[in-house]
This record gives structure tokens, C-alpha cells and sequence, in this order.
């Protein structure tokens, strides 16, 4: 009897793990819509983004994906004239609420760049310490800190010995596992990932893809991205942005990534998904 | 075998057109041109050192003495090349951090309006003519900076560069250092503020994204990144300092003893203000080229500043990339 118990238990968590079931909400966007000056540039949008999973947003270009993710850790509003309208909920909390400190909402969700963008002046081990002198939190076991995030980051092997060369030695693929590490180094929960192999090479890109499975064990992951197969690869869940001409971004359709590219209920994903604009 | 295949002439590739080619000419002829004048100056300059070094000895550049009626009149510099680095070392000081600040202000933190109009304002200063400078500080600057002083004097004279024992306020290195400073606040804000626009908006994102503030955004990421330039800058201000005559001429007490670190002290030195007045009063050619060749040596002390800036540029540069 109690084996049968256990083994049911198991065969959910495998189905759990399998089928992706409903999972804790790490962040939400509700009814969010963004400007720039009078310009509106994103409708009402509204995604969950479950607890260490991958989220992909995809979309034709100017549809405002970037701009969703950037209004996420709260980097929008220091564009000027940036506005928002809704709420963007972290741990069930509104970011955007009066008494809340952004720099604490930059380190909770980190952000890695289209370009990868290491700071020159600074080493490899400089760079992913950085984001302890810049947010000024306190750390003190730094060797380890520098080879734990730079393994997640999958860094490690092709930098170990030489973690006080310039960071502007390494190539573009490592650069962005680099800032990556940089990132993760301020202990994120949510990392935001704007189409982060779009200036690399393949092979890098597919490093990047696999250290993204790999974080998502551990941290949420949000990333744009203007590669399809990219998105069936890594991401859990998609959501497809789209734009009119002259109108603000809005979502047409989210859910699993495999019905979005499987089984899209709306014609525009449908022909999105299959190459057929964008 | 086949034939091998024969080499094509690609001579004809190198053959620009006529018009490409006189104006290339003119070009380097146009870039010789600074050279020439560069060689010039410093061949008549070390033509006219010559035979007053022969003549002094090392004296000239190592003691203090200025004995034009002397049989023999003997000259020594001494205190005057002391003075040229004392004074640009008070306006470095002074100006440096003022047009950091500035220079910061302007790019991360004033409106773009008020940003706008500060570097017209900034730009405006620069063209500033020294005569002007000097009349405005003998006149309105001088006074009211003796109560300064004197204050200084009071408070922190314990502290040695600000002792005075003669009670004479007037004619300091301080003050001297004050107005090349206001000199070098246009430059050094302008080159500045240049290179801190340039700051990749990617690096200002990252930092961002990590929680930076103003000010750690500031230390570690724009700052480095400006490093070479802004040097660069605070070289090309420290040329001016070295090489102000009429500005300083109004404002400091020439003296030919050596004034070490007495800022607040009456009296101090400066080759090129002593060039300029000495000229009017000299009496014979000897004279005349112990005072070129003090030019010389000045000439020389800029050049020297000029290429440590070089160095330290190219140096930061490399780091960089």
C-alpha cells in the first residue's frame, strides 16, 4: 500500500516536471501598459511568470518586447519620459509601489543585454564582482563567489587561469557568458535576458542556450528572442507579442511552448510561428 | 603540369588620379607644416640656450641668482622653474575636481536645457583673452582673496603650506594658482564632459541593472572609462598653466628665490612671466637670450609634460582594449 503511495507521488512529480503543472508565480505583469513621452507603445499586457521556468517573448521587431523586459526590473523609468500604467508583481509584491527601493528590484531581477557589455576597464574577476561595488552589498567569500557564478555561467573551465586578464580579452560568446556570471553574482531570482545571442556566433549561442536550461533550475528566466527554434529550445512558456502599424505592442497569445508552436489558437501565432512575416 | 598561372600586374590599382594625388600632397604637406614650425622654434630656441649655458654652467638652471650688473652678471632659473610646476600643481588641485564635478553635472545630471546652456557657457569662458583674466583678478579677485587667505592663514596655519610671516597676502603663488585654475576650468570641463557623453549607454545600462547609484555608476564604470581622455584634457589645461604669462604677470610678486611650499606667501615664480617682464628692461643681447633660453627650458618642461600625458593615455588605452 505505502509503496503504491510513494510510487503515485513520484509519477506526479514526474508528470509535474514533464508537463510543466501550474507552478508558484514568481512575477506578473498586470495590465501593464507602457509610453514614451505620448507615444503608447505597449496595451494592457497581461503574463505570469512561474517560479524557475523560462518564459520566451517573441514577436517582430517594435513590438515592444524589449521595453516589456526592461519594465520588469524597473530600468524603463530612466529613460525619460518613460510612463507606465498597471502593475508589475515580484513575490507578490508591486515593484512599482512608492516605498520600494528599485536598486533592491535590479539585484532581485538581474538583466543581460542584446550586446554583450562588460565593463573594459575591468578584469574577468572584476566583472563579476562588479555588481557588488556598484549595488554596494557586502560579500566576503569573493574566490568563491567568482567560481560558483562563473560554473553557472559555464565560464569556468575556459577562464580559470586567467581571471586577472582584461575582460575585453575573451570573445563575444564568452563576454556574454561573462556578464551573465556578472549577473548572477548579486544573487538574482528572476534573470531578464534581452535576445542575448543575437550578436554571437552558433556554437556560442548554443552554450548560452544550454546555461540557460541549466540556470532555470535554480532562478527564473525571461528572455526576448527573435529565434524561433531558440524559443522551442529553451523556454517553458512563450508569449507572442505583436504591433499594428502606428499601435502600441499588445499580447496575442501565451501559454506552453509547445502549444504556441504546436497548436496556436490564433492565425497571427500561427503564421508568426511558421516563418510566414516578422 | 599546367602552366602555371601568370602573375597579373596590380601596379595600376596604385595609381590614384591626378586630383587624388595633389591633394594628397597638400595634406602632407599641411601635416609637415607643424613639424617644420615645431623644428624651428626649437632650433632657434636651443641656438640662443647654447651659448648662455656655456657661458652659466648649470648654474643657470639650479640656483637663484639674477645679477644682471655683476661682472660677470651671472642668472640662475632655479626658482622660476620651481614656480611654473608650483603654480600649475595649485591650479591642478583647484581645477581638477571642480571640472570633474562639473563635467559630471552636466552629462548625468542637469537637464538637457541647463546642460546646453553650461557647455556654452563652458565653451564661452575658454575664449576668454588672459589679458582679461588678469585685469578681472588684479582688480576684483585679488582683494577680497587676501581676506582669504588670511583666513587660511589663521585656521590652518599650522599646516605648513598655509603659514605667512611676512602678513603680505599680496602677490601669492595661491592667487596665481587661483586664476590659472579659472583658466583651466574651461578646458579641462569641455574635454571632459566630451568624453564622459561617450560612455557607452550599454555600460551605463549594465551598471544599472546591477543596482549602481550615481555615484559607484560614476567610480566604476564612466570615470575608468574617460580615464585616457580626461587626462588628456587636464594635460592639455596644465600646457596652459605652464605657458600663462600676461594672466599670472598681474597677479604675482616675481621672485627669484625659491618660495618650496609658502602658497599664501608673498612672492613666487614663474619662467614665463619672467620672460615678459624682463624683456622690456633688458640691456644688451646676452640679456635678451638668458631669457630665451629660460624660454627654452620652459619649452622643454612642456614638452616633457606632454609626452608623460601621451604615455599615460596610451597607456590607459591599451588597458582598455
Amino acid at each position: 500500500m505505502e509503496e503504491t503511495v510513494i510510487a503515485m507521488e513520484a509519477l506526479d512529480a514526474e508528470i509535474a516536471r514533464t508537463e510543466k503543472a501550474p507552478k508558484q508565480i514568481e512575477m506578473s505583469a498586470n495590465g501593464v501598459s507602457v509610453w514614451f513621452g505620448k507615444r503608447k507603445v505597449l496595451e494592457n499586457v497581461n503574463i505570469d511568470f512561474p517560479k524557475k521556468t523560462v518564459t520566451a517573448l517573441i514577436g517582430p521587431s517594435g513590438c515592444g518586447k524589449s521595453t516589456f523586459l526592461r519594465t520588469l526590473n524597473r530600468l524603463h523609468e530612466l529613460i525619460p519620459g518613460a510612463a507606465l500604467a498597471g502593475e508589475v508583481l515580484y513575490e507578490g509584491d508591486d515593484i512599482y509601489r512608492q516605498d520600494v527601493d528599485p536598486v533592491h528590484i535590479r539585484l532581485a531581477i538581474g538583466m543581460v543585454f542584446q550586446k554583450p557589455n562588460p565593463f573594459p576597464s575591468m578584469t574577468i574577476r572584476g566583472n563579476v564582482l562588479s555588481g557588488l561595488k556598484l549595488s554596494g552589498l557586502k560579500r566576503k567569500d569573493h574566490d568563491e563567489l567568482v567560481e560558483q557564478t562563473l560554473i553557472s555561467a559555464g565560464l569556468w573551465k575556459e577562464v580559470k587561469d586567467r581571471l586577472n586578464a582584461p575582460a575585453g580579452d575573451l570573445s563575444g560568446g564568452q563576454q556574454q557568458r561573462l556578464v551573465i556570471a556578472r549577473a548572477l553574482a548579486v544573487n538574482p531570482h528572476v534573470l531578464l535576458m534581452d535576445e542575448p545571442c543575437s550578436a554571437l556566433d552558433p556554437a556560442s549561442t548554443l552554450k548560452i542556450e544550454e546555461t540557460i536550461r541549466e540556470l532555470s533550475k535554480d532562478i527564473t528566466i525571461i528572455i526576448v528572442t527573435h529565434n524561433m527554434q531558440q524559443a522551442v529550445r529553451v523556454s517553458d512558456y512563450t508569449a507572442f507579442f505583436l504591433a499594428e502599424e502606428n499601435q502600441p505592442g499588445f499580447v496575442v497569445e501565451q501559454g506552453l511552448t509547445t502549444e504556441i508552436f504546436g497548436n496556436p489558437r490564433d492565425n497571427r501565432t500561427l503564421d508568426y510561428v511558421n516563418g510566414r512575416f516578422g | 603540369m599546367a602552366a602555371e598561372t601568370p602573375l597579373r600586374d596590380l601596379s595600376n590599382s596604385k595609381k590614384a588620379n591626378r586630383a587624388d594625388r595633389a591633394f594628397s600632397r597638400v595634406i602632407t604637406g599641411a601635416a609637415f607644416t607643424s613639424l617644420i614650425i615645431l623644428a624651428g622654434i626649437t632650433i632657434f630656441l636651443g641656438a640662443k640656450a647654447v651659448p648662455v649655458i656655456q657661458d652659466q654652467g648649470l648654474s643657470f638652471l639650479t640656483t637663484t641668482v639674477w645679477d644682471t650688473i655683476g661682472v660677470p652678471p651671472e642668472y640662475g632659473i632655479a626658482g622660476m622653474l620651481y614656480g611654473s610646476i608650483l603654480l600649475a600643481v595649485i591650479a591642478l588641485v583647484i581645477a581638477v575636481p571642480v571640472s570633474i564635478f562639473l563635467a559630471v553635472f552636466m552629462v548625468f545630471i542637469a537637464p538637457t536645457r541647463v546642460s546646453k546652456f553650461l557647455t556654452n557657457l563652458v565653451d564661452l569662458m575658454a575664449a576668454i583673452p588672459s589679458v582679461i583674466i588678469g585685469l578681472w583678478a588684479f582688480y576684483v579677485l585679488v582683494p577680497p582673496a587676501q581676506e582669504w587667505q588670511s583666513l587660511l592663514n589663521q585656521y590652518l596655519g599650522w599646516i605648513p603650506i598655509f603659514a605667512n610671516e611676512s602678513g603680505n597676502f599680496t602677490g601669492t603663488p595661491f592667487i596665481a594658482g587661483v586664476v590659472l585654475a579659472i583658466m583651466m576650468i574651461p578646458i579641462v570641463t569641455s574635454v571632459t564632459s566630451e568624453v564622459l557623453k561617450r560612455t557607452p549607454p550599454e555600460l551605463i545600462n549594465a551598471a544599472e541593472s546591477l543596482g549602481c547609484s550615481m555615484w559607484t555608476m560614476l567610480r566604476y564604470v564612466a570615470l575608468p572609462f574617460g580615464r585616457g581622455g580626461i587626462v588628456g584634457g587636464v594635460m592639455l589645461g596644465l600646457g596652459r598653466a605652464l605657458g600663462e604669462t600676461i594672466a599670472v604677470f598681474f597677479v604675482l610678486k616675481i621672485v627669484f628665490d625659491i618660495n618650496f611650499f609658502n602658497i599664501i606667501e608673498s612672492g613666487g615664480g614663474s619662467v614665463a612671466t619672467l620672460i615678459v617682464s624682463k624683456f622690456g628692461e633688458t640691456s644688451g643681447d646676452f640679456e635678451v637670450d638668458v631669457l630665451l633660453a629660460a624660454g627654452f627650458f620652459l619649452f622643454l618642461m612642456t614638452l616633457v609634460v606632454n609626452m608623460l600625458a601621451n604615455l599615460i593615455v596610451r597607456r590607459t588605452e591599451r588597458l582598455k582594449s
